[in-house]
């Protein structure tokens, strides 16, 4: 029994799955950024991408599951060769489509094309935008990164993302940039929101703000730094039994890059499938209510404060 | 112990109360009820923490509000600037009793 196992028994909970309704695909671990806090280690020398025939089987098990929400994030999603084919599909097949945007890859040339795929087939923006103060922004995420983070918002703000009555969601996404927890996701929102109004004339849809995972290469961080030991205790001293019956993964099923199916995008990134056993999602049914979910000691991170859900 | 303060040692505030439990609870309560959310928010009273820290250089309290800070979505930009507001106090107030350095050269001089 791990340690989150033994503090879920402590307080006589299980981690099982509700029913799923949102689909994620992580459609690789290429990335022109190489953050700092990334769990699944994102990079420009990463070559895990998804390929076509296995985006033809993502959609398969999307049409014979059915999902609410298909959640496509990466790596850099914008940089897959057939990321248009697979954003074309999914925009028929559930409610809400979302795509994870670094924000930068999104604004290199020749991207012109897939922003407008997106704004046509209404597919909600996530992009990462984890501090308005430029050198913790870039600290995270690398030199630069904030400013031109900033300019693609106001692009994406001038093509009607994020502004009120468009219909083109444009959500943010924060985490910290360290080893302290995520600012509370309401007080965050509305201190985003005024700050960039005032500073940069920018609108947003709303803001998620997310713990980093002790994982990848913000583990490695932590380890290097000696902040590994506090930030942990840190976590599972926040542990809030109230978070359980809210936590994605409850809710959600994740398929990386080569179709293999994981409680959530963190399970993935430690290469713990459902079940324990990799399952392909071409043979692969929707998960049923009441199937365990996998855990580990990263799963303090969704569970501190008001959790991750 | 090598040193009069060790980070370790925070933790073991709340000890403090061993002796003197009841000052120690109201002293407590009154601390939490400071910083709830009040006519200012939990960020904005971090941030004044953080300040009077520095004013009153307790390792503790910086060690402490410089991550109560970022937890409540303060940025090193604002923490900054409240410092400085800490340390403008801090040195006006030494700055402006010069003016009673100057009643008395006055009173004593030709």
């Amino acid at each position: 029994m791990n340690g989150f196992q033994k503090i879920l028994a402590e307080h006589a909970l299980e981690l099982t799955r509700a029913r799923t309704s949102t689909l994620q695909v992580n459609v690789g671990f290429l990335c022109n950024l190489a953050c700092r806090h990334c769990h699944v280690e994102a990079g420009p020398g990463r070559t895990e991408i998804m390929d076509r025939g296995t985006m033809e089987q993502v959609i398969a098990f999307a049409k014979r599951s059915g999902f609410k929400v298909i959640d496509i994030t990466g790596g850099a999603p914008e940089l897959v060769p057939d990321i248009g084919y697979l954003l074309e599909q999914a925009a028929g097949l559930a409610d809400t489509v979302m795509l994870r945007t670094n924000l930068v890859a999104l604004m290199e040339k020749g991207r012109e094309e897939l922003l407008g795929l997106c704004r046509d087939r209404r597919i909600t923006l996530v992009a990462s935008f984890p501090s308005t103060n430029e050198g913790q922004a870039d600290a995270q995420r690398g030199r630069g990164v904030w400013q031109k983070s900033v300019a693609m918002l106001k692009e994406l703000n001038k093509l009607g993302y994020g502004r009120t009555g468009t219909g083109l969601d444009l959500f943010l996404v924060a985490n910290p940039a360290g080893a302290f927890l995520p600012v509370d996701q309401c007080a965050a929102e509305k201190k985003f929101k005024t700050d960039l109004a005032r500073k940069w004339n920018i609108d947003f849809t709303g803001l998620y703000t997310f713990a980093n995972m002790p994982l990848g290469r913000f583990r490695a961080w932590l380890e290097q730094s000696g902040n590994l030991e506090a930030y942990m205790a840190r976590l599972k001293g926040g542990f809030n039994p109230a978070t359980i019956s809210g936590l994605m993964c409850r809710s959600l099923v994740s398929v990386s890059w080569d179709g293999i199916l994981y409680d959530c995008d963190f399970n993935l990134a430690a290469g713990l499938p459902c079940g324990g056993s990799p399952v392909h999602v071409s043979e692969a049914g929707k998960p049923e209510p009441g199937v365990p979910i996998m855990t580990d000691t990263w799963c303090f991170a969704c569970t501190a404060g008001s959790g991750f859900t | 112990m090598q040193t009069y303060y060790d980070p370790g040692d925070l933790a073991k505030f709340g000890e403090i109360g061993e002796e003197a439990p009841e000052v120690a609870k109201k002293f407590f309560d009154y601390y939490q009820a400071v910083f709830a959310e009040g006519e200012l928010t939990e960020r904005e009273k971090a941030l004044i923490a953080l300040a009077v820290a520095h004013a009153v250089q307790c390792p503790y309290c910086i060690d402490a509000y410089t991550t109560t800070c970022l937890e409540k979505g303060s940025n090193k930009a604002e923490m900054t600037e409240a410092i400085h507001v800490a340390c403008a106090i801090r040195g006006g107030a030494s700055l402006v009793h010069g003016v009673q350095m100057r009643n008395v050269c006055s009173k004593i001089s030709l």
